[in-house]
This record gives structure tokens, sequence and C-alpha cells, in this order.
């Protein structure tokens, strides 16, 4: 029973950063209707950005801060320099851009940062945290505790500010939202932004695991396709719930099938991905889209 | 009176296809312009050229300013409210979101509370359906939030596209009266876009006739109403 306590919530952990990364990919799904497939990548440059900072003695909040902050405007210059370019093209040109957009971030970090793994600190205590007869790693659940509160935040932002429902609006029915006034295109912009905010918290939360390097976000990316598959791309909420799913199915499979181990996880997470597309295509939460043509 | 919208020889065109040939219309500070015409006649693509959401060529002045070739966005905060045809609702959102995306572009969001009372007012059913998804409402209802949903611009010149399309005479009745109260007690400017021309003719002041693309009839709506050779030919009714 302890030792499966201490996985679920190991898997809420993970799962919270599965989650994170799968919203970030489903908010521009639904304005743009894309999969950004850099969208890991841009989490590990971001990830590497907080490093340097550190290393420069940086406390690590106010690391924290303005990486969070270096990557909105990150994203948000992607978006508009990078991508509207590209707007009116077919959808898999767009794919293929942000294709590119990972192998040149992927390049860069390993030409700056080279390929040899470095380790990250956590922000969370090291001394275990024993509740009852069950120990449980602080970083799990400080991983848990920023993720909810960031998913919360955003929640309370799409919900009750006036930008948020216009992001909503603008992903939802474009020329509709132009005759309200707004700016399409900057909403657009701003959900990449977002996007890459997201991303950015979940490559700190989860270097500590996994340890830093170029390529550290290519398994976490698919396990966030996994979750969002899971959830729906068409439902932000589904895709959250996918990610915590996603986790501590992963981990407890680990944990007690045995010949899955540490090795057969990320299979796991593809053999998700192919049930959901031939049992519920559309995802737990998703609505499957009929388009008339 | 001065004319608040004029459009000048204005041309449209999707791609290569050109929909309408040099029209000219206006309307009147506080009046009622309709435009009337058969399916493909180019009202709608009309409303949609004030609106910046076609390649246009010609001119199109708002307020004595040109605002052909700019972009819909900053076309609505002008004050240029538009309710499309097909209603133009964010589905999947609750009544009382679209309502507040209404107000997105006004700057002043201080009598906000007093807008919602005032579009409660001409919709009542709107306020007992404000948490539901505008998706769920029936037709009436959808077209019913698009002129609300307009109004919470406070603009000064409404477009409104076929509003009659596919409603009982009943609802249509019901919301041209509405039009009509909203012109008269707001001194909102419309430009209306109708293909029920008896009841278009009834509530505009001026009236245009379109045929594929082209003006050919303007004048006083009532002029257009009392004369049998044009009703029967053109309005068939």
């Amino acid at each position: 029973m302890d030792v499966f306590l201490q996985q679920v919530v190991s898997g809420l952990a993970t799962g919270g950063i599965y989650a994170s990364l799968a919203l970030a990919l489903v908010m521009i799904y639904q304005a743009t209707d894309v999969v950004n497939f850099a969208q890991g990548e841009m989490a590990m440059f971001s990830t590497y950005l907080a490093w340097s900072l550190l290393n420069r003695g940086a406390p690590y909040w106010l690391a924290f801060a303005l990486t969070v902050a270096i990557a909105f405007v990150g994203g948000l210059a992607i978006e508009r320099l990078i991508i509207r370019p590209v707007e009116n093209a077919p959808v898999l040109a767009i794919v293929i851009v942000t294709l590119g957009l990972l192998v040149i971030f992927n390049s860069v970090a390993g030409w700056l940062y080279s390929y040899v793994i470095q380790p990250f600190p956590s922000p969370f205590p090291r001394a275990p945290i024993r509740i009852g007869r069950v120990v449980f790693g602080p970083h799990d659940l400080g991983v848990i505790g920023v993720t909810l509160v960031m998913l919360v935040l955003l929640w309370l932002f799409f919900r009750f500010t006036s930008l948020g429902l216009a992001l909503r609006a603008a992903a939802q029915n474009p020329a509709g939202s132009r005759l309200v006034g707004i700016r399409v295109g900057w909403m657009l912009a701003l959900g990449w932004g977002l996007a890459a905010l997201i991303g950015a918290v979940a490559g700190m939360m989860v270097a500590p695991i996994i340890f830093l390097e170029p390529n550290m976000m290519s398994g976490i990316l698919i396990y966030a396709f996994a979750s969002a598959t899971l959830g729906g791309f068409t439902s932000p909420g589904g895709a959250v719930l996918g990610g915590f799913l996603v986790g501590v199915i992963e981990n407890l499979a680990g944990t007690y099938v045995r010949f899955i181990g540490t090795d057969l996880k990320l299979t796991l997470a593809l053999l998700v991905i192919i049930v959901v597309l031939l049992v519920k295509p559309s995802g737990l939460f998703g609505t499957s889209v009929v388009k008339r043509v | 009176m001065a004319a608040l919208l004029e459009a000048h020889q204005l041309e449209a065109r999707y791609g290569w296809t050109k929909v309408l040939h040099g029209v000219t219309f206006a309307v009147a500070e506080g009046g009622i312009t309709t435009v009337l015409g058969a399916n493909g006649a180019g009202k709608t693509t009309a409303l949609r050229a004030v609106c910046g959401m076609v390649e246009t060529s010609g001119e199109i002045c708002f307020d004595g300013r040109r605002i052909d070739g700019r972009a819909t966005e900053d076309i609505a905060r002008l004050g240029i409210a538009h309710a499309p045809e097909g209603r133009g609702t964010f589905v999947g959102m609750t009544v009382e979101e679209n309502l507040w995306l209404g107000a997105y572009a006004r700057r002043d969001r201080t009598r906000l509370a007093d807008d919602f009372e005032r579009v409660y007012h001409y919709f009542p059913m709107l306020r007992e359906r404000r948490r539901q998804r505008a998706g769920t409402l029936s037709g009436g209802e959808q077209q019913m939030l698009a002129v609300a949903r307009a109004l919470m611009l406070r603009p000064r010149l409404l477009l409104l596209d076929e509003p009659s399309l596919g409603l009982a005479p009943l609802v249509v009745r019901e919301i041209f009266r509405i039009v009509r109260a909203i012109n008269r007690d707001e001194h909102v400017s419309v430009l209306l876009v109708e293909q029920n021309a008896s009841l278009a003719l009834d509530l505009a002041d001026q009236a245009y006739l379109l045929e594929t693309g082209r003006v050919a009839i303007a004048g006083p709506a009532a002029d257009l109403r009392r004369d049998d050779a044009i009703r029967r030919s053109y309005l068939g009714y």
C-alpha cells in the first residue's frame, strides 16, 4: 500500500509535467489547428536559460521568474516572426515549420551548452516528507503544487478576464472575433507566448528529475502527445486530466508490471495514443469536429 | 441629413470573382438604409466590404473618414457593429460571455452594467438564458443575441445581415420592432440587408435595390414601396 501511494504521488508529479505540456500543445492546436512539435524543445531551451542564470548566481525564484518572462516574450516573437509569415499556408507546411524549429532549438542548445548531461537544482527541500508511514519525495509534492497553482491561474485567466475571453473567442471564431474588434493576430501570438511560458515551467520542474540535456524533452513530448490525445486535443481540461492519468498509469505499470519496468514505459505512451485513436479518436473529453467539404 | 456612411463606386471581389461592380450607397446619420436584392446580388458582400472583410476598391467613408483598406477589428473599434449572416455568435460560449465580447472593443467600460440592463430590457429572454451556451439557443434567440451583442459596442452604425432569415414571422416582427426602437431611442444608424422587402421597406427611410452587383434602383423607401412596377418586377409581392 505504501509503495502504491508513493508511486501514485510520483506519477502525479510527472503527470503534472505532461499535463502542462499537453495544455501548451492544446492551446496552440485550438487557436491554429497546428500541433507545435517544437513545444518540448522550446521548454528545454528555456530550462537552459534558467540554468545559465543560476550559474551566474541568481537566486532560484528570481531565475524562475526571469525565465518564465523571457519564454513568454520568446514564444510571442516566434509566432510573430516565424509562424505569421506562413499563417495562410496549408497546415502541413506550418507543421513542418514547427519541426524545423524543433531541430534548430535542439542543435543550438547542443552548440551553446554541449550535449553533456547537467544537474539542475530543485527549489524544494531535500528531506523526505513523512505522512503516516508513507514517505514522499519533496520535489514530487512541489511539482504537483507548482503545476496546480499554474493551472488554476490559467483557468482564472481564461474564465474571468476579458483578455482570456478574447483569446478563447479568437480560437473559436476568428472572423466573428474581428467583428467585435479583437486583434486576432495578437491573440494567436499571445497564445504562443502563454504556451512557451507553460513549457518553461514544465521544463524547470522536470529537469531535476531527468537532468538537463538538449534531448531531455523528446520523451516528455511524446507523453504530452499521449496525454492530449487521451484527454482530447479539443479540450484543455481534458488534456490536463489526461496528463495526470498518463503519469500515474506510466508509474504504476512500471512498478507492478514486471516486463514493462523502466525500459518499456515510453512504449506505453505510444500504446495509449494508438488505443485512444482506435477506440475514441476525439479523446475522453474532446468533441469530434465535423467539417463540411 | 448628413451621411454617416458613404460608399462610392465600391467594387469587391473574392479572388478572381468580382461581386460588386461600382456600387454607391449611403446611410444618413440616425437613418435606416436597406439594401434589397435576390440571392447572389451582392448584399452580404456590401456589408462585408464595409467591414473590411473582402478585397475592395472604391471609397468608403465613415463619419467623413476613409475606412476602406482598414482592418476589420479597427473598423469595429470606430463604432460599426456587424451582426453577420448566419448570426455569427460564439456558439461555445455562454450568452453572457457573448455580450461581454460585444463590448470588448469599447474604451469606456465603466457603464457596462447599464448596457447589460439595456440589452436585457430589449431581449428579456437573454437574461433568463444568460448562463446557457449560445449554441443551444433557438435560431430566433441566436439572432436576438447577435443583435444584442452588436449593441454592447454602443455602436454608431449597426449592420444587420438578413435578420429575418429562417425565422418565424412573429419572431421577425419582434426583431424589427426592436431595431426600430434602437434606432429611434438611441440614434443608432442602421444598414439593413434583407430579402424580405416589404418588412425592410416599412422600416427603412432609404432603399437600394441590388441586381448582380449593381444598384438597379435607389431612392426613399416610401417611393419604392408605392411604385407598383418596381414592386412587381423586383420585389415580388
